[in-house]
């Protein structure tokens, strides 16, 4: 996991998410999960590409269930956009890179 | 650069076909598309690929698959195809404005789960609709799930099912399941599966915020339809091929499936080769799918010396 990369708990949410000052990407992912290990690499380059304007971090929903369950998870991978406590948008499956940067660069320049 | 071989696609097919052209020293460049891995990835225990006696989870082999091509120098990236040009070689592949060319082709793309087509099936997918037991199953603890299909992995997904839902029911258009007998078995004879017969999905109920509440059932020999309550609804009704960027370069059948030449991987064009289930709809396993990418990196291989003398 890079070093940009958070693992985000309930403990940290309300913190490192819903209070961020910068738009916030949030990795819903599990261990037994094959697609979730197929885009973690690529999670982790984005944190690296945006570091400093957008945080990134994971949340496994084995430890979060409750916060999986509150933002409506029903499947992962899932990447949650936060901006400014809020979802903005997300993304459900493995996706290409461009897939995510795209959105990620809209929310930057609004 | 004017590649050697370039292999589209990543499950067992592409990455033998990555294992025997990287050993062929023709330096494959491997695009694994969106699933990087193919359909073992959203499995759990394979306990049917040969030398793994006690079993093995399906993404990590494809993760000793993917770590013995690039051993020998396969290389293997994490995009998606988005165009080809087959009209005349080089091979053009892009990757959204990227080109690259080659001198063969090797297509292993696999084919997907099938969907129904309903406007609220691909609205709701990922938000209560799923086609990964293995994926989405945990998120449906103690509820109340609807399995559509009547084959093998159906009943492999209830079953699976079982060990989060509280109850599962298989919605079937027919009056009885096309899955082998010792799976329609361990299905009928477990307690929290129900069978809907002669019945078809007609319309799933629910929102992206709040997930599904409910599908629309409707039963074939009296054409009535009903609600049924529930919180997901997991597809299981076959796969398609996945051929979309090549239907008009190379011959397929009606389902899409590629045509190769028999007792090979050859396709219609010169140095174009297809393996694993993209031309498959007969055996598609994961061994022969490997046991195809090795005959395609072999008739490539045989097809550059031509080429080259």
């Amino acid at each position: 996991m890079s070093d940009n990369v958070k693992e985000i708990t309930s403990v940290n949410f309300e913190t490192e998410v819903l209070k961020s000052d910068t738009p916030v990407l949030v990795d819903f992912w599990a261990e037994w999960c094959g697609p979730c290990r197929a885009i973690g690499p690529v999670v982790d380059e984005i944190a690296n590409d945006y570091n400093g304007k957008v945080s990134v971090g994971k949340l496994n929903v084995d430890n979060e269930n409750q916060l999986a369950m509150q933002y409506g998870v029903r499947s992962i991978p899932a990447l949650l956009v936060f901006n400014n406590g809020a979802v903005v948008n997300q993304i459900v499956g493995a996706v290409p890179k461009n897939r995510i940067t795209d959105i990620l660069n809209t929310v930057i320049s609004s | 650069m004017n590649r050697k071989v370039i292999i589209i696609g990543s499950g067992p097919a592409g990455l033998t076909a990555a294992l025997y052209t990287a050993r062929a020293n023709l330096n494959p460049l491997v695009f694994e598309g969106s699933q990087p891995g193919g359909q073992l990835t959203i499995t759990t225990d394979v306990e049917n690929y040969p030398g793994f006696p006690e079993g093995i989870m399906g993404p990590e082999l494809m993760d000793k698959f993917r770590d013995q091509a690039t051993r020998f120098g396969a290389e293997c990236h994490f995009k998606h195809v988005t165009k080809v040009n087959f009209s005349e070689p080089p091979y053009k592949v892009w990757v959204a404005d990227e080109c690259y060319t080659a001198e063969t082709i090797i297509i292993a793309t696999g084919a997907s789960a099938k969907m129904l087509g309903l406007e609220s099936e691909s609205e709701l997918m990922g938000y209560g609709v799923s086609a990964c037991a293995t994926c989405d199953g945990y998120f449906f603890k103690d509820k109340k799930v609807i399995v559509v299909g009547g084959g093998d992995s159906a009943m492999e997904e209830a079953i699976y099912l079982t060990k989060f839902a509280s109850e599962v029911l298989i919605v079937h258009r027919r009056d009885e399941f096309r899955a082998s007998k010792i799976m329609v078995k361990r299905a009928l004879n477990n307690l929290k599966i129900k069978v809907a017969w002669n019945t078809v999905l007609a319309d799933i109920l629910g929102t992206q915020k709040k997930g599904v509440h409910s599908v629309m059932l409707k039963d074939t020999q009296n054409d009535k339809t009903r609600e049924e309550a529930c919180d997901g609804v997991f597809m299981a009704i076959g796969h398609i091929p996945n051929t979309d960027l090549f239907v008009e370069a190379l011959d397929a059948d009606q389902a899409g499936y590629i045509f190769t030449k028999n007792g090979s991987t050859a396709t219609n064009l010169d140095g174009v080769f297809a393996c694993g289930d993209v031309q498959d709809n007969v055996y598609r396993q994961a061994v022969t799918a490997a046991g195809s990418g090795c005959m395609a990196a072999i008739d490539a291989e045989k097809y550059l010396e031509n080429l080259h003398g």
